[in-house]
């Protein structure tokens, strides 16, 4: 680095040869996989000359459908990476006792957990709620877009390019080795001077932008785009849950993208916000951070509950219990996550009564809570419940969720925080109802709306056996982590002296491995489900029989959703429209405006990426150069006129007649 | 069904296993600890008062009502129950009422800055008992104990007499780590420039373990010392030992201490220099550098108006260049 020329440090800034973990077997292995797995990918796709297909239906769409499955693709995809983590991770504090310090060093393993707690937030979960408000939000409300649909595809676009930056420092540099949240002054360039909390700021600052303009977008077409007679206290729970977690979002991201810019400027040009010297002080930064953490868990948590909700009504064959209290519980959460950050830092020295009032609010949440799951317990009582698999997903919720709920509780008592904080309890707990609330229902999610977007259902063999590993695997893997954490382990070591402690880290390393098998066992059911799909098609539109709007389409429904509006009557407008006679029009199409497919969301993400990299390794003319690239590639796209056509009214025709034809075909059948 | 025994089953395993472990936060040797173990106790016991009839509602309903089961009532236009919807926000409320008043009163009782008033349960501290002042500093990647009522210094070994009230007074030198004995009482944040306290007893005699909570860096899981709760005349004995023991802790010690270092072995200081934990506190153990309650006064002073210029910012701080320094407040 030293004896390099001017010039070249000009040119490459920081990036030198040494950046890229030539010395680390276990990098380069998984550089040499993912290369020749990633390879083989491209390969293929060059093969099947899918490159166009992929290029004009996917990555340039604007279809709030086809934007809701690539959010999905990019959740598991992480999903994944972030798993290998965690894997990685319970194989290091099985092993590393006494004498052995196991395969990683704190260098690297120091870099696993944080970069687990990043993508799996920021990844694999964010992704997840977005992709399932995206697909599902203007289908339930009679909408044939999102308000923006440009903004949709950047937004994604936006996600991705922070997901990108996240893998890449995999290979070139190194990520953050701070824990998830990067507290100063252990982030500050004192202690992390190298670039590894740069990629954390960069990624989750691009990856930010595209999750806050989702926010506003979504918002604005819950607010705006509802079909006629669909006043709020009629719209489905889902979309109540959706439309409150983007007002979080709206609220809550500008202040993590605020923090996140303090934390660049004391990094990077001096100043001293959260550093000791010159009246600077880390717990402002604690106290931000949170500001915007913990609204974020009910941003993730939010959706799910409607999830839940409707699948739990649909597959009990009933109107959901308590639908208006159910609204009311899900406003007052979302009001109330705004009033308990503090409790992330009770033990920080904060006087008791400032204590107490952070410990209150949160126990106070837990009523709003509480009503929810007595609610979906109602709604189930005097059902007839069919235990298809998003309802199996639903009950594994159930049963684990309250327990997640009670340890949560628990920790928001000060005093027994002081015991608890920090620990493995704590990180039972949160997995406890990360996995067994948004992951879950993620899953629920995904097996209940699949026949929706694909036209067929999801391989049942399959879906048990990977829930039923999920399941157990999770109660092995996190049950053991109660257990230390009451034994008074704590959490991010990764060494330990006691040798009593490693039967139950080698237990939860086997919980690890059941639920390892429960992610290969989804892959083996989407695989097996695509291969078998003629067996398992729904012509009906409606496999579930279903109680809201989303289900009056075709599977998949056409690129305009809905080609007459439809009018709502009642809060399950589908159900309605079924037991009431409703007739679907069959004639009288017209044409249909549509937004038109555009390449500018992906060329925008692509140049944020590169300047972000570029900031991260102080490559300063290429920062500058696709500064202005980005401002002017966004102005250039104000001037693209060409944004809109029409869907003609006989193509319009010729797809519903199509629809008309096989609804026909399936009442021959039945 | 397999929901069921599953749940059994976790249940009966955490029992048992809860049983054969040595579970300190459950089992703890310092009073503070073992009140906080009591609310954790309390408040579980509390919230199963809930749970557990939900879990069992749960499996009752899924079984009773599912789909083959064509005995069972079915209702599919039953949706709403004043009565029951009062019931589903109440039972929660008056849970949540009965926590937040054990919740209020624990917090308070339990504050870590306020001094502890009991050995024991009807055991109350007497009148003029002496406390223990030990001052913490959290290092890279080692803990520094001063005891500025003996004079002495330890690193990575702590001792406090028996059933006697002790002040820890926390600090860190540069990033953040927390400060926790779990057999002795919750852990508090050991945080640069900023004080921290904790106030804490040991009832019983032995050999405990004390750790950072709070992750700091590469040499963190090292991070480890050992707490011994003696008997008084076996740690006067240790504070003999100590001292005889030799070690002088200067600020030249002290800074060449402070570099990052990883399993460090116990040292002992028989003297410490004067102020050094102050020195610590403000980052000003480097006598090059300004100390931080002075650059606040300075500032506080500025703020109030009128006495700026009597008051000389007469030291260079690491980040000025000389072209600052030459500078006078304005």
């Amino acid at each position: 680095m030293q004896d390099r020329s001017d010039l070249m440090n000009f040119i490459f800034g920081r990036l030198s040869w040494d950046a890229i973990p030539f010395h680390e077997p276990i990098l380069l292995i998984t550089f040499i996989v993912v290369a020749l797995l990633g390879g083989a990918l491209l390969g293929w796709i060059t093969w099947a000359r899918k490159w166009t297909y992929l290029w004009t239906e996917w990555f340039t769409s604007i279809d709030h459908k086809k934007i809701g499955v690539m959010y999905m693709v990019l959740g598991i995809v992480m999903l994944l990476r972030g798993f290998s983590d965690a894997i990685m991770m319970r194989i290091q504090q099985a092993i590393s006792f006494g004498d052995s310090t196991g395969y990683l060093p704190p260098h690297h393993y120091d870099q696993i957990f944080t970069a687990h707690g990043v993508i799996m937030i920021f990844f694999v979960a964010m992704p997840f709620i977005t992709g399932l408000i995206n697909y599902v939000v203007p289908l339930q409300i009679g909408a044939r877009d999102v308000a923006f649909p440009f903004l949709n595809n950047f937004s994604f676009w936006m996600t991705t390019a922070g997901a990108v930056l996240v893998m890449m420092s995999l290979f070139v540099g190194e990520f953050a080795r701070t824990g998830w949240l990067a507290y100063p002054p252990l982030s500050g360039i004192a202690y992390s001077p190298d670039v590894g909390v740069d990629y954390y700021i960069w990624s989750l600052q691009i990856a930010g932008v595209g999750t806050l303009l989702s926010g506003v977008n979504l918002m604005v077409t819950i607010i705006k785009m509802r079909a006629p007679g669909m006043t709020l206290m009629k719209m489905p729970i889902f979309t109540w849950t959706a439309l409150c977690t983007n007002v979080l979002i709206v609220a809550a991201f500008p202040v993590l993208t605020a923090v996140l810019v303090l934390l660049s400027l004391d990094r990077y040009v001096g100043t001293h916000f959260f550093t000791n010297a010159l009246g600077g002080n880390a717990m402002m930064y604690v106290n931000l951070i949170w500001i915007w953490g913990h609204p974020e868990v009910y941003i993730l948590i939010l959706p799910m509950f409607g999830v839940f909700s409707e699948v739990v009504s649909t597959f009990s064959g009933k109107r959901l219990f308590g639908y208006a209290s159910m609204v009311y519980a899900t406003v007052v959460i979302t009001i109330l996550s705004y009033l308990v950050w503090l409790h992330h830092f009770f033990t920080m020295g904060s006087g008791a009564s400032v204590n107490s009032f952070f410990g209150i609010t949160t126990m106070i949440i837990s009523i709003p809570t509480g009503a929810k799951m007595f609610n979906w317990l109602f709604t189930m009582y005097r059902g007839r419940i069919r235990f298809e698999l998003p309802m199996l997903w639903t009950m594994g919720f159930m049963f684990t969720f309250v327990i997640g709920g009670m340890t949560g509780v628990l920790l928001a008592v000060p005093p027994a925080d002081f015991v608890l904080h920090n620990s493995l309890f704590l990180i039972a707990h949160f997995h406890n109802v990360i996995i067994g609330g948004v992951l879950f229902g993620a899953f629920a999610g995904i097996t209940f709306w699949f026949p929706k977007a694909t036209g067929f259902k999801l391989d049942v063999f399959w879906g048990r056996m990977s829930f039923w590993f999920w399941l157990v695997g999770f109660w092995v893997a996190f049950m053991p982590l109660y257990i230390l954490g009451l034994m008074g382990v704590t959490r991010r070591l990764s060494h330990f002296d006691d040798p009593s402690l490693q039967i139950w880290f080698q237990i939860a390393a086997f919980g690890a491995l059941l639920i390892f098998f429960g992610i290969v066992f989804f892959i083996v059911q989407l695989v097996v489900s695509i291969r078998r799909r003629e067996s398992l098609r729904d012509l009906s539109g409606d496999p579930w029989n279903s109680r809201t709007l989303e289900w009056s389409t075709s599977s998949p429904p056409p690129a305009y959703n809905f080609a007459f509006t439809p009018r709502i009557h009642d809060l399950d407008a589908w159900w309605d429209m079924k037991t009431g006679g409703h007739q679907r029009p069959v004639e009288g199409f017209k044409a249909i405006h549509m937004p038109k497919n555009t390449a500018a969301g992906f060329i925008l993400a692509m140049i944020a990426m590169v300047c972000g990299f570029a900031l991260i390794w102080h490559v300063w003319w290429l920062a500058a150069l696709s500064f202005v690239g980005l401002i002017g590639s966004a102005i250039a796209h104000t001037f693209n006129y060409d944004r809109d056509f029409h869907i003609p009214a006989a193509e319009v025709a010729r797809v519903e007649n199509e629809r008309t034809q096989q609804l026909a075909q399936l009442a021959s059948v039945s | 069904m397999s929901v069921r025994v599953l749940r059994g089953l976790s249940v009966t395993v955490l029992l048992a296993l809860l049983g054969a472990c040595h579970a300190v936060v459950l089992k703890p040797a310092g009073d503070v600890a073992l009140q906080q173990r009591d609310l954790v106790v309390a408040s579980t016991v509390l919230m199963l008062l809930i749970i557990v009839p939900v879990m069992v509602l749960t499996a009752v309903f899924a079984w009773r009502y599912r789909a083959s089961n064509k005995q069972a009532t079915y209702k599919p236009d039953w949706h709403h129950s004043t009565q029951l919807e009062l019931v589903i926000w109440a039972a929660p409320l008056l849970i949540v009422i009965a926590l937040g008043a054990l919740t209020w009163i624990g917090t308070h009782t339990l504050d870590p800055y306020r001094k502890i008033d009991r050995l024991g349960a009807g055991r109350p501290v007497a009148k003029g008992a002496e406390t223990l002042q030990v001052q913490v500093v959290a290092l890279d990647w080692k803990w520094l104990f001063i005891y500025p009522d003996y004079g002495i210094a330890t690193v990575n070994e702590l001792a406090a007499p028996v059933d006697t009230p002790i002040t820890f007074h926390i600090t860190a030198s540069n990033v953040m780590n927390s400060f926790f004995i779990p057999a002795l009482a919750g852990q508090i944040y050991a945080m640069p420039a900023m004080e921290t306290q904790l106030n804490a007893v040991i009832n019983q005699p032995g050999e405990y373990e004390g750790f950072s909570a709070n992750y700091s860096g590469a040499g963190f899981s090292n991070m480890r010392f050992r707490f011994h709760g003696l008997s008084e005349a076996e740690f006067r004995h240790w504070v003999q030992q100590v001292k005889a023991d030799g070690g002088s802790l200067q600020r030249a010690d002290y800074l060449e201490l402070a570099r990052p270092s990883e399993r460090e072995p116990v040292h002992h200081y028989g003297k410490v220099a004067d102020g050094l934990y102050d020195a610590i506190l403000n980052l000003c153990v480097d006598p090059q550098q300004m100390c931080v309650n002075r650059m606040m006064a300075i500032d506080a002073s500025k703020n109030s108006g009128g006495h700026a210029d009597m008051v000389m910012n007469d030291m260079t701080m690491d980040h000025d260049t000389p072209d600052h320094a030459d500078r006078h407040p304005e």
